[in-house]
């Protein structure tokens, strides 16, 4: 690991990442144009943008949600706008067009 | 082939929501927008769980996931070059037999080894066939984007007929890339490796299955899954479409879902009625010069091929193209 001195020589040997998944300290979602929006009542949870999304910004939680027509779910499904590049991959898979692409507006 | 055992592969993944949830690929990694990759490596890394070590090649995913000091992989990753993707993995491979054999390492570790269309179709084919001739016991994935995307979009040998590139440029004289992708499963095939199959990210429950069946089979030794990787950047097309552009290469039967187990082919995806090229063709901008009579000759070569996959498998797993 790291020892004293500055500059380089606080680098570990061979200049390997020792620290495993440090990108999440990197936040992607500067990188976003369109923002998607996930509509909960219209969501089926089928979990096809979780898998899909090639970032990782669908977090799946066991959080309970109850819709409009009185249905109980037992997942829920949330954008990380932290990561999320707005791609819209989400929104063009999704099978019942509960995701919608909003501008982001500053 | 050795080994008898009677044991049969079984998966775990069913259905959708077998998929475990933990990330072994994070966010935060810098791969275009929408880049198929991603989800990928997600479900790759998913199935391998944390006992495996992953060795990439350069290219897109190594240079995207790994910018220092950041990492996207949870797993022990390594990277060398280019050209010995298939040597570092069987190096890695040798290494974990050593320490096993003196008693120093107590568990299976698998060895993953995941590289580009560059890194395999051209610049890493003699040390994958080294890594495959030798057996080394490990699972070998090509991405394949069908080009250099990481370097600006050149020619690979897994450039298909009349695609744009930056280095077969649309012109009076050239019109896009000439020659025909390179045969690499027939190439792999003939390693006589005990697993291989392609696979799509639009079909990820097939994709999970294949993957974790090679990861079983890497028991007996190498194996290998080709998965096509949709390029926005060098494709030219809208992000969104990165999955459906995929989905439709396997409806168009340009991509044939199909695995080699033990020598025994199958068709994992059948498809009843196929979809016209030419609606996978006109959704990218890298194929937006081709004419009338250049989309009726990919077409008439499409049919040849699905011909020989309907011969190979012995019925009609790829159907007539719906009128």
């Amino acid at each position: 690991m790291a020892s004293g001195g500055s500059g380089w020589r606080t680098l570990p040997p061979g200049g390997i990442i020792v620290e495993p998944g440090s990108s999440l300290r990197y936040k992607t979602g500067t990188w976003r144009v369109m923002r998607p929006i996930i509509n909960q009542d219209k969501c089926v949870r089928c979990r096809m943008c979780w898998v899909y999304c090639p970032d990782a910004a669908i977090i799946e939680t066991d959080e309970e949600y109850v819709d409009s027509k009185g249905r109980r779910w037992n997942r829920t499904y949330k954008v990380n706008y932290d990561y999320c590049k707005g791609c819209g991959i989400c929104a063009e898979e999704c099978p019942v067009n509960a995701i919608e692409m909003v501008p982001e507006v500053k | 082939m050795m080994g008898s055992q009677p044991e049969r592969f079984k998966s775990k993944f069913r259905g959708i929501l077998d998929i475990p949830r933990e990330e072994r690929f994070v966010s935060g990694h810098r791969l275009c927008a929408g880049c198929p990759v991603g989800t990928v490596m997600r479900m790759l890394t998913k199935v391998a769980g944390k006992d495996s070590i992953i060795v990439n090649g350069t290219g897109c995913l190594e240079v995207s996931s790994t910018p220092y000091p950041y990492t996207s992989w949870m797993n022990p990753w390594i990277h060398v070059a280019f050209e010995n993707t298939g040597a570092v993995a069987s190096g890695v491979e040798a290494a974990l037999k050593v320490l096993k054999a003196k008693g120093v390492l107590g568990k299976d570790v698998k060895v993953v080894a995941v590289a580009g269309d560059g890194g395999t179709f051209d610049i890493g084919l003699q040390s994958l066939s080294g890594m495959l001739e030798r057996g080394h016991k490990v699972m070998y994935v090509l991405y394949d984007n069908e080009a250099y995307m990481n370097t600006g979009i050149q020619r690979s040998g897994a450039t298909p007929w009349g695609a744009w590139t930056t280095t077969t440029p649309v012109g009076k004289k050239w019109k896009g890339e000439w020659r025909w992708k390179k045969d690499i499963m027939g190439i792999v095939l003939a390693h006589r490796v005990p697993y291989a199959a392609t696979a799509s990210p639009s079909h990820p429950m097939d994709m999970i299955r294949k993957f974790e069946k090679a990861l079983y089979y890497t028991r007996e030794g190498p194996t290998f899954v080709h998965v096509l990787i949709p390029c926005t950047t060098g494709w030219r097309f809208d992000p969104a479409l990165s999955i459906k552009v995929a989905r439709l290469a396997v409806e168009t039967g340009i991509w044939v879902l199909y695995e080699v187990e033990k020598g025994k082919f199958r068709v994992t995806h059948k498809v009843r009625k196929r979809k016209p090229v030419r609606e996978y063709l006109k959704l990218q901008g890298r194929f937006r010069h081709l004419t009338d009579d250049d989309i009726e000759y990919i077409q008439k070569i499409v049919d040849e091929e699905v011909d020989r996959i309907n011969k190979m498998a012995g019925e009609e797993v790829i159907g007539p193209v719906e009128a």
